[in-house]
């Protein structure tokens, strides 16, 4: 994952600057959001709550993805239990109704529940695009810090923006302490 | 979970001046360090322990439940209160990562990662004791909606089935939720090891996590959905473990106060056993700048909290058992208190409802070896509390001519011992090979973490250094 980034004859990735704390971070995400670079983002060891809105991202889709999968839980638990006890082989138990409702409430709710993690961690996992192992940005050796104590922000080569000396210049001013070109 | 409030001044959650890498550095490095001797020692002592469990398993697969202590009148005993034990252990761990996240509690994250550990652990100790206890454990697979030869179907009408699906439930989003708080961690451990194949290991593990705020964005948004079905479950998972009870019509099992009662106890008993590993944890590792003596003050306050809850409840089914005038139900709880398991409730009363009053006191809340010492009572009055409530109904119920006196056999005792070295098996490979704390949360509660405490050029102001 360290590999020396600096063959001239692979595919530039983009521009990786390293700032020395979360604030001059933000500052910074925010200053490239305005510049109008949109394939960019900023890494850092922990969340920073604000920086969502630096960024102007949208709110994360998660959660419909969970609710659907949380009524997929539901109505497949309750159409689980009404079919095998009421339909396919209904049994006198102690002279219960065969399609005894309240008693199905528990398992409807462990299986919307069960559902609705799935969606929740797996859903996730896909917004991410998780598991992803190969990403260039793992060729910068710095970059490894980017899970201990530094912060970074990568500006992608494929930004219609994105020019090496003015993106360079721009990310200088922007107050990075360090700026290297991460190839693919 | 900013601190950044103006009105209330709060003790430091991390204390000892540390910057974010030394805080990488004590967490991360535990895992590169040399093994120690004494890991060696407790491994190889939990591995006999553990390997008895086998033994003792599988000769009841062997020769069936009779070689437990059970009878005809008493038939549910260890395997039972081993279970719902267990179980309630593990809910500490929950509420810790879900509850106290919710109501925003920062001091959680010093030792979610470890509860929740200890929470999986617990639940699969728990998982054991159901799945031997059906006699045929061949056909084990008859509790899953599965389609067989004989085209029948579990009966969800049961109690007992409920208890499959939430216990399974709840292992299953345990084990999510705690690998999500844990690929930050393992992305940490990939780029800092120095061994080739532990960083490959942890590298696989981290799933290419590069902590991009875009990756941040879904993973908070996660980890807050998680949170949120997780407190419902394990509200109602032991709401279910206790319909185990509730559902059926024996007297002293049939009152509507078991399921709050029960989650309560759970809180109680988990709390403790957070407790008394926290305590060792952090003095093997050296940890106590991030488990501080506010921690442990917080856990007692809520150990004494819950105590009280179990003790309410106590007191209040002997209230109902009168005011509701049925003669087994006023029977079996005059007889709980002075009948022949009166030395087990008298135990449970003295463990549960006395012993937790030392945490009134400010001094004893703060003291490491009443906490210790404590936190053992308690879960050794928490068994009782189950052994009381399982066995004592059962003993003596509506025919005198029934009545019978339970004792365990050695298959019993040694099956439930042996669940402890199955958990701290798994504990100490976990505390080995995982970072036993969440790194990216400490951080996170860390004054240099939040943007409001720097000034517009960027630098840290003066009182939050």
């Amino acid at each position: 994952m360290s590999k020396e980034s600096t063959q001239e004859n692979k595919k530039l990735f983009g521009m990786l600057a390293e700032f020395a704390n979360p604030a001059k971070l933000m500052k910074a995400a925010k200053l490239t959001n305005k510049a109008g670079y949109t394939k960019y983002d900023a890494y850092s060891p922990f969340p920073i709550h604000g920086m969502d809105d630096a960024m102007s991202l949208k709110e994360s889709k998660l959660g419909w993805i969970v609710l659907s999968h949380g009524l997929v839980g539901f109505t497949g638990g309750l159409a689980l239990q009404i079919w095998t006890n009421s339909i396919a082989y209904p049994i006198n138990i102690g002279g219960r109704p065969f399609m005894n409702l309240p008693a199905y409430v528990p398992v409807t709710f462990e299986l919307t529940v069960l559902l609705a993690a799935f969606g929740a961690v797996f859903g996730m996992f896909f917004l991410n695009n998780m598991p992803r192992h190969n990403n260039p940005l793992f060729n910068s050796k710095n970059f490894e810090r980017a899970t201990d104590d530094k912060f970074f922000i990568c500006i992608e080569a494929d930004d219609s923006n994105f020019s090496e000396e003015k993106t360079e210049a721009f990310l200088k001013e922007a107050g990075a302490v360090t700026i290297e070109k991460v190839y693919d | 979970m900013s601190n950044t409030s103006a009105y209330v001044k709060e003790a430091p959650l991390v204390k000892g001046n540390h910057t974010f890498s030394s805080i990488t550095a004590l967490v991360g490095d535990i895992v590169e360090k040399p093994t120690p001797l004494w890991w060696y020692i407790a491994f190889g002592i939990s591995n006999l322990v553990m390997a008895m469990m086998f033994v003792m398993v599988g000769w009841l697969i062997w020769e069936g439940t009779g070689v437990w202590g059970l009878n005809n009148t008493v038939a549910w005993g260890w395997a039972i209160i081993n279970f719902v034990w267990w179980v309630g252990i593990g809910h500490a761990g929950t509420l810790i990562s879900a509850i106290l996240f919710l109501f925003r509690q920062g001091w959680r994250t010093a030792i979610n990662r470890f509860a929740e550990a200890m929470t999986i652990f617990a639940v699969m100790c728990a998982g054991l004791f159901p799945a031997i206890h059906v006699g045929r454990i061949w056909v084990i697979y008859w509790v899953f909606p599965l389609p067989n030869q004989m085209q029948m179907w579990p009966n969800f009408n049961s109690p007992l089935l409920w208890d499959v699906f939430a216990v399974s439930t709840y292992f299953t989003v345990s084990l999510l939720f705690w690998y999500v708080g844990l690929v930050p961690d393992f992305a940490t451990l990939r780029d800092r090891v120095k061994n080739k194949l532990a960083a490959k290991i942890y590298g696989i593990c981290s799933l290419g996590w590069t902590g991009g705020n875009r990756q941040w964005q879904h993973y908070e948004k996660s980890y807050l959905i998680l949170a949120g079905l997780a407190t419902p479950l394990v509200l109602s998972v032991h709401t279910i473990v206790s319909f185990d009870f509730a559902v059926s019509i024996i007297p002293g099992w049939h009152t509507t106060i078991f399921p709050p009662y029960f989650v309560a106890g759970a809180i109680f008993s988990g709390f403790a056993m957070v407790m008394t590993l926290m305590l060792i944890a952090r003095k093997i590792y050296g940890l106590k700048d991030i488990m501080t003596d506010d921690h442990m003050e917080k856990m007692n306050i809520i150990i004494l909290v819950t105590g009280w809850m179990v003790g309410f409840a106590y007191i209040m089914e002997f209230f109902i058992a009168w005011y509701g005038g049925v003669e087994y139900e006023k029977f079996a709880f005059v007889n709980r208190a002075i009948g022949p398991y009166a030395w087990a409730y008298w135990i449970m009363m003295s463990c549960n409802v006395i012993a937790p009053n030392f945490f009134w006191f400010k001094k004893m809340r703060r003291s490491v070896t009443v906490s210790f010492i404590l936190s053992i009572v308690v879960n050794i009055g928490m068994w009782f509390e189950r052994f009381v409530i399982t066995v004592t109904s059962l003993a003596q119920d509506f025919i005198p001519g029934s009545w019978a006196y339970y004792s365990p056999t050695y298959v019993d005792v040694l099956t439930y011992v042996g669940t402890f070295g199955f958990f701290f098996t798994n504990f100490l490979l976990f505390l080995r090979f995982m970072p036993m704390v969440a790194i990216a949360e400490i951080k996170m509660v860390m004054p240099q973490a939040d943007v409001h405490n720097y000034d517009e050029n960027g630098e840290l102001l003066e009182d939050k250094h």
